[in-house]
């Protein structure tokens, strides 16, 4: 049996998600940065409150974390792209995520 | 061996790439190198957070972070954010003027954010900090450090980008090289809502002083 066999090139077609189809409109990406900026000056106000540091802690990373979505899944397009390639980014943030956190829990930084 | 004619026409959105999964191989190779950029800047991140209020010597933290100032440098880096995807609408929109205005507002929003650690690094080193002085001096300047380089780079792309628009050297329809710098740009603007978080805004605590802002 020929060890060369020549496969003729399959026309898949792209999904719709791969080309940016269905992005938001200037007007959304406008709106979600105001939300971003508000976002960000409660971040600050909040540093200046003299809270707890296990009520502002919480807190700062609560709003880091919304802000951190906003950006991945409007302006980074992952709602709307093609779900493979958040997984392919999921992967790594996922992965970096319990690497590192293992890290902190075996060295007890949250007990400190 | 198998002759698989993988993404025909160089991945461009344009050209309706045909590839294997369906997808375009560019941009899942662009999602593949950010998640594991993840890695690498996880990595900086927890280094931070291990030697966190570990230092013996000083400056500390809270001695010398001005908070004013890089609040004002993250509404930069987010504004930046906003213009890059401004940027990319009108590409897709083919709207060559507004999609060059946008581009070079970022790449100046760029700037200015690296400007402002150039400025924030000086200042800290008179101040006393420099990289071998502890333990959050190496951790501080090895972390922004490295997201500074890569902001640098991402003004370098935008510019290039700028550049080759007026040089004819962008394809037809330019969205999606601009839309890949623009995953970069982000990934970027992300990496700081974090060292913003876990760096400047949550308190170190310092031997014999108040820690935070």
């Amino acid at each position: 049996m020929a060890l060369e066999e020549r496969v003729e090139p399959v026309d898949i077609p792209v999904s719709a998600g791969a080309h940016g189809a269905g992005h938001p409109s200037p007007k959304e990406y406008v709106r979600i940065g105001v939300i971003l900026f508000v976002l960000t000056a409660l971040e600050i106000t909040a540093s200046y409150t003299h809270v707890s540091g296990s009520i502002l802690i919480p807190t700062l990373f609560v709003l880091a974390i919304v802000k951190f979505a906003l950006v991945v899944l409007w302006f980074m397009h992952l709602k709307f792209d093609d779900r493979r390639f958040a997984r392919f980014f999921v992967m790594g943030l996922a992965g970096a995520s319990i690497l590192y956190l293992i890290v902190l829990i075996s060295f007890r930084v949250f007990l400190r | 061996m198998a002759d698989v004619a993988i993404e025909r026409g160089g991945g461009h959105g344009a050209d309706h790439p045909e590839t294997t999964t369906g997808l375009s191989h560019t941009k899942l190779a662009m999602w593949v190198f950010l998640g594991s950029e993840c890695m690498l800047f996880g990595a900086l991140i927890t280094t931070y957070v291990l030697y966190r209020g570990r230092s013996v010597a000083p400056p500390y933290p809270a001695d010398i972070f001005d908070i004013p100032y890089t609040s004002v440098s993250s509404f930069v880096l987010l504004a930046s954010s906003l213009t890059m995807v401004l940027a990319l609408s009108a590409a897709q929109q083919r709207d060559e003027g507004r999609m060059r205005l946008w581009l070079l507002t970022t790449a100046l929003l760029g700037m200015t954010f690296v400007g402002g650690q150039v400025y924030e690094f000086t200042a800290f080193y008179h101040e006393g900090l420099k990289l071998s002085t502890n333990l959050f001096g190496t951790t501080f300047y090895v972390l922004t450090g490295f997201h500074g380089v890569h902001v640098t780079v991402g003004v370098l792309m935008l510019l290039s980008l700028f550049g080759m628009s007026f040089a004819d050297r962008l394809p037809e329809d330019p969205s999606f090289p601009i839309e890949m710098v623009g995953l970069y740009w982000h990934f970027v603007d992300i990496v700081w809502i974090v060292i913003f978080t876990v760096v400047y805004l949550i308190p170190t605590p310092s031997p014999g002083g108040p820690g935070g802002p």
